[in-house]
């Protein structure tokens, strides 16, 4: 299992997702408006405090009379309106996916950071470096491919609550997730940075780099890593897509996002209980929340891809 | 009068384009008698492998016969080539090593084709098989093994019994050996020439290689940028090319008369033009030393074998002369 | 053959060796056993008793190696939330897991290759490029949410199937089916639907996009020009060549189904193996935790070793190469 037709699958299937003439025609108005939904859901997001009707964790703000209210309707007791309607809790929905909202995308750019950070760094070690080292780091890279990263993160997310004492499990729980999420998506940067690395790594300029005496982090930082930028940012941000997903498919499944901070994930979790008894918007909005941030994040790193065209392999 | 085995009237062929249709094939005419070996020649480009691939209707889409007739036996093939295709026309490709499919022994990819056109039982169709094998010079007791496992003339030689193994009328090669090795290239030329013979099967033989057309073929047609140029008897064309570019395809021909290794041998000035860009008039014109005012606006007529201004003009000149 | 098939197993007993190391090092080193068994008020006597009966003094090799004889005998230790054997809790949910896989995979493969080939066939016609749009969605469609979806729509709205459970069961030996009840079908559905459908996506867009590029090839136009029909081109010829660099994807592909079936059985509260890792997760359940790695793990080397093996019986060329001893 550790020949290189194993290897090369995800990236082989990622190419035919991206090579289809389905998306030429619809991709250029579709990464337009993909990178407008984009900003627009970062933009809410940051500025949450700011843009929210109520803090949805403000205690004081519920009013339980509120319950169940749906959108758009007068409250039949208090006789407030809520534009995406309230929860069991009377909490203001929109607030909730809003706040939600921001614990998904911090949590999805924290872990493709790190993912980003880990990737980079053993890829330009494993190009430039080479030999056993080399031999190492790819092969664990190719074990934990064949895995999907969906169960290496809950994996790694199992193992970390174990480690963390259980009075502090909810507390650092957004760590936990970030750490996990990144931890088993760095393989693709690793690989493409690898790549790259061992291609410049033979170039004239890198050869005088090394004759002049420049050090090895020197050349590494300032020579080669300038040259990966573009593929980096382009896996950054599928990666990121994935990432939301992962994220939000953990909180959905409990092994998340806590309670005390719910995301995306939580919310369509809560949402779910609801949908036998009528309860519809508690899981509509905030599913359709994540369905615009992932389809949106996905058209714009596929855009990228295109547009930056550089050789992802 | 009796039905020539193959008639080609007024093909031409067009690949439509975004903005433009670019027409690959205009009017090509031509008549093949049975058990004839007629050759196209022509550089890269100018439409032979077209004109073969249109015979057979296997025109890559968007292509497609725009105007023109082809009838074989009388019976007009073009649009529904399907039914005669394998029968009775066959076709050998230019490269033996990917002609062949590389996950089904050759034996296999015999006997298919040996079922599905002669209808034999399978035990016949193995017999038959095996003797076409040997016909072509492999082991029969080879025809388990996958094509991989045979060198490339080798392979070139089990295309050709494939292609030959439900008794067609006539066999297309397209460039059959231009991928082969040198050493072997005559030999694979020489079985496919005796192996048609033999059957009576006519040939249609692509090649861009004057030495090929000379060695191989009864009649041969010249085309250029879609148009066919010139069209005789092989020893006669050699002998006493009419076309300008005939000659200028002769004269950059090494091996036709022994010339010594040191002679510089001519090449045509310039290249043909592509598709989107060609001239008016005779196509050949913007490469013609002996080019008359009227090349680079009218179209030659195809008379006498030929189409070329200059070539008319010296037959109504000798006409005059003797008149 | 067998220098092949004795290479590729030395292989994937190294591999299981290292998930077995993993395995170990989570259910050695994450927590402390001791205290999980015995509570934090335990005694000093107690605690030893109890660390020199589970051998937690040896060598760490020494416990390696006992952990990973233990699991050849299908012992995993017992479970800390219900204290039962982690073996015994595995073998009640495994067939919940495995028919639910199994008919996902059946539905992804069969489902996948049929579409793959017919939009590869009939590329530019109108049935296929909707096909081709739709599958856009199905792949960047959340799996949760494909169930919550088919959820709404099949047992909310319309009441035609149940949203959670196996339905009744039969029991076969050892084996606990749902396959031979009505009510057991009707409840496999929806989730089956929701594990093969992002499957069955990626395989169909795999093996179009392979068809296409095998019906490119050269030796297509020459079976063309033998007079084959399209039909035994497309099905004798162009298939079997699609086939081979699909067998690798699909079969890590199903491989994942597995993992995916945490997601599914979470949704429709399957009673399968997924949903127990899940319920170790949260409620840190060390051992079942790396009882699951260690199943899954043998699981993926398993299909790894069966797709290499497939892979040298469907192409000739790689049977040669490796004969030759030259390796893949």
């Amino acid at each position: 299992m550790t020949h290189s037709p194993h290897t090369a699958p995800p990236t082989r299937l990622q190419r035919v997702l991206a090579s289809d003439f389905v998306f030429d025609f619809t991709r250029a108005p579709l990464a337009i408006l993909a990178a407008a939904v984009v900003a627009f859901l970062f933009l809410v997001a940051i500025l949450a405090p700011a843009v929210a009707p109520t803090n949805p964790f403000d205690p004081a703000s519920l009013n339980l009379m509120n319950g169940f209210t749906p959108p758009m309707t007068d409250n039949m007791f208090t006789g407030e309106r809520f534009v995406m309607g309230t929860d069991d809790q009377g909490r203001d929905l929109l607030s909730a996916i809003i706040y939600g909202l921001r614990v998904s995308l911090f949590v999805g750019v924290m872990s493709v950071l790190l993912a980003m950070g880990i990737g980079v760094s053993l890829g330009l070690v494993a190009g430039y470096v080479g030999g056993w080292l080399d031999n190492l780091i790819m092969r664990i890279a190719d074990i934990q491919l064949t895995f999907p990263s969906i169960l290496i993160a809950m994996l790694i997310f199992g193992v970390l609550r174990g480690i963390i004492p259980p009075d502090l499990r909810d507390e650092m729980a957004i760590f936990v997730l970030i750490a996990a999420i990144g931890l088993s998506e760095w393989v693709p940067f690793a690989r493409t940075v690898r790549a790259t690395t061992l291609v410049e790594k033979e170039k004239e300029y890198v050869q005088a780099a090394r004759l002049i005496g420049l050090r090895r982090g020197q050349i590494m930082w300032r020579h080669i890593l300038p040259n990966v930028i573009g593929p980096v940012l382009v896996i950054a941000t599928i990666t990121l897509a994935l990432a939301i997903i992962a994220e939000a498919t953990l909180s959905f499944l409990g092994v998340g996002a806590p309670p005390t901070e719910p995301s995306l994930g939580t919310l369509i979790r809560i949402g779910q209980d609801y949908l036998f008894s009528g309860e519809w918007w508690i899981l509509t909005f905030p599913a359709v929340t994540l369905l615009a941030l992932a389809l949106s994040v996905n058209l714009l790193g596929d855009w990228l891809k295109d547009t930056l065209n550089p050789r992802l392999r | 009068m009796t039905t020539p085995l193959l008639h080609v009237d007024g093909l031409s062929v067009e690949f439509p384009q975004r903005r433009q249709r670019l027409q690959a094939l205009d009017g090509i005419s031509f008549t093949l008698e049975a058990g004839e070996v007629l050759g196209f020649v022509g550089e890269s480009g100018a439409g032979k492998s077209l004109t073969g691939a249109a015979i057979m209707g296997l025109l890559e889409p968007p292509g497609r016969i725009t105007a023109g007739s082809i009838t074989l036996e009388g019976r007009r093939i073009d649009g529904n080539a399907a039914g005669v295709r394998g029968r009775e026309i066959g076709m050998i490709f230019q490269d033996p090593l990917t002609s062949l499919n590389p996950l089904r022994t050759v034996g296999d990819q015999l006997v298919e084709t040996i079922q599905l056109h002669l209808n034999l039982p399978a035990e016949a169709a193995g017999a038959r098989a095996a003797q076409l094998l040997e016909e072509v010079g492999i082991d029969p007791a080879r025809r388990g093994a996958f094509p991989h496992e045979f060198s490339g003339g080798m392979r070139q030689r089990i295309v050709i019994a494939l292609a030959l193994a439900p008794e067609p009328k006539l066999i297309i090669a397209d460039e059959p050996t231009t991928a082969l090795d040198v050493s072997i290239q005559a030999q694979v030329l020489a079985l496919l020439r005796r192996l048609c013979k033999e059957r009576g099967a006519a040939v249609i033989l692509i090649t861009h290689d004057m030495g090929v057309i000379a060695e191989t073929t009864d009649r041969v047609a010249v085309l250029y940028a879609g148009r066919l140029v010139e069209d005789g008897l092989t020893a006669a064309v050699i002998a006493a090319p009419r076309h300008p570019y005939t000659r200028g395809l002769m004269a950059s021909t090494p091996n036709l008369d022994a010339v010594s290794v040191d002679t510089v041998l001519p090449q045509i000035p310039g290249s043909m033009p592509g598709l989107s860009a060609l001239p008016d008039g005779c196509r050949f014109h913007p490469r013609c030393d002996v080019a008359l005012p009227d090349c680079s606006r009218v179209a030659p007529v195809f008379a006498h074998g030929v189409a070329c201004h200059k070539f008319a003009a010296e037959q109504k000149g000798e006409a005059a002369d003797a008149g | 053959m067998l220098i092949i098939l004795a290479r590729r197993l030395a292989q994937a007993m190294l591999v299981l060796l290292l998930v077995a190391l993993i395995s170990f090092a989570i259910f050695r080193f994450v927590g402390s056993p001791v205290e999980n068994i015995l509570g934090q008020d335990a005694t000093v006597t107690d605690r030893n008793e109890l660390i020199a009966r589970m051998g937690l003094d040896d060598p760490i090799p020494v416990q390696y190696a006992r952990f990973v004889w233990k699991a050849l005998n299908f012992d995993f230790g017992i479970s800390y939330r219900t204290a039962e054997p982690v073996a015994d809790l595995i073998a009640s949910r495994l067939p919940a897991t495995l028919e639910l896989a199994f008919i996902s995979a059946l539905m992804a493969l069969s489902a996948g290759i049929l579409l793959g080939i017919f939009t590869a066939i009939k590329r530019g016609g109108f049935i296929a490029g909707f096909v081709m749009t739709t599958s856009l969605i199905g792949v960047s469609l959340p799996t949760f949410l494909i169930g919550v979806l088919l959820i709404w729509l099949f047992s909310v709205e319309l009441g035609w199937l149940p949203s959670f459970g196996r339905g009744d069961t039969v029991r076969l030996g050892f084996w606990e089916t749902g396959l031979l009840t009505v009510s057991g079908l009707k409840s496999l559905i929806l989730p089956a639907i929701t594990l093969g459908l992002y499957q069955m996506t990626l395989i169909m867009r795999l093996v179009r996009s392979e068809m296409l590029e095998v019906l490119r090839q050269d030796f297509i136009k020459f079976a063309r020009a033998r007079g084959l029909p399209e039909r035994m081109v497309h099905f004798r010829h162009a298939l079997r060549n699609t086939l081979v660099p699909v067998t690798t994807v699909a079969g890590l592909q199903l491989g994942s189904i597995v993992a995916f079936a945490i997601i599914t059985e979470t949704v429709f509260q399957w009673p399968g193996v997924g949903l127990m890792f899940i319920n170790a997760v949260y409620f840190v359940d060390i051992p079942v935790m790396s009882a699951y790695l260690l199943l899954v793990g043998t699981l993926f080397v398993l299909i790894n070793l069966i797709v290499d093996l497939l892979y040298l019986a469907i192409d000739p060329r790689i049977r040669d190469r490796n004969l030759r001893g030259g390796g893949g």
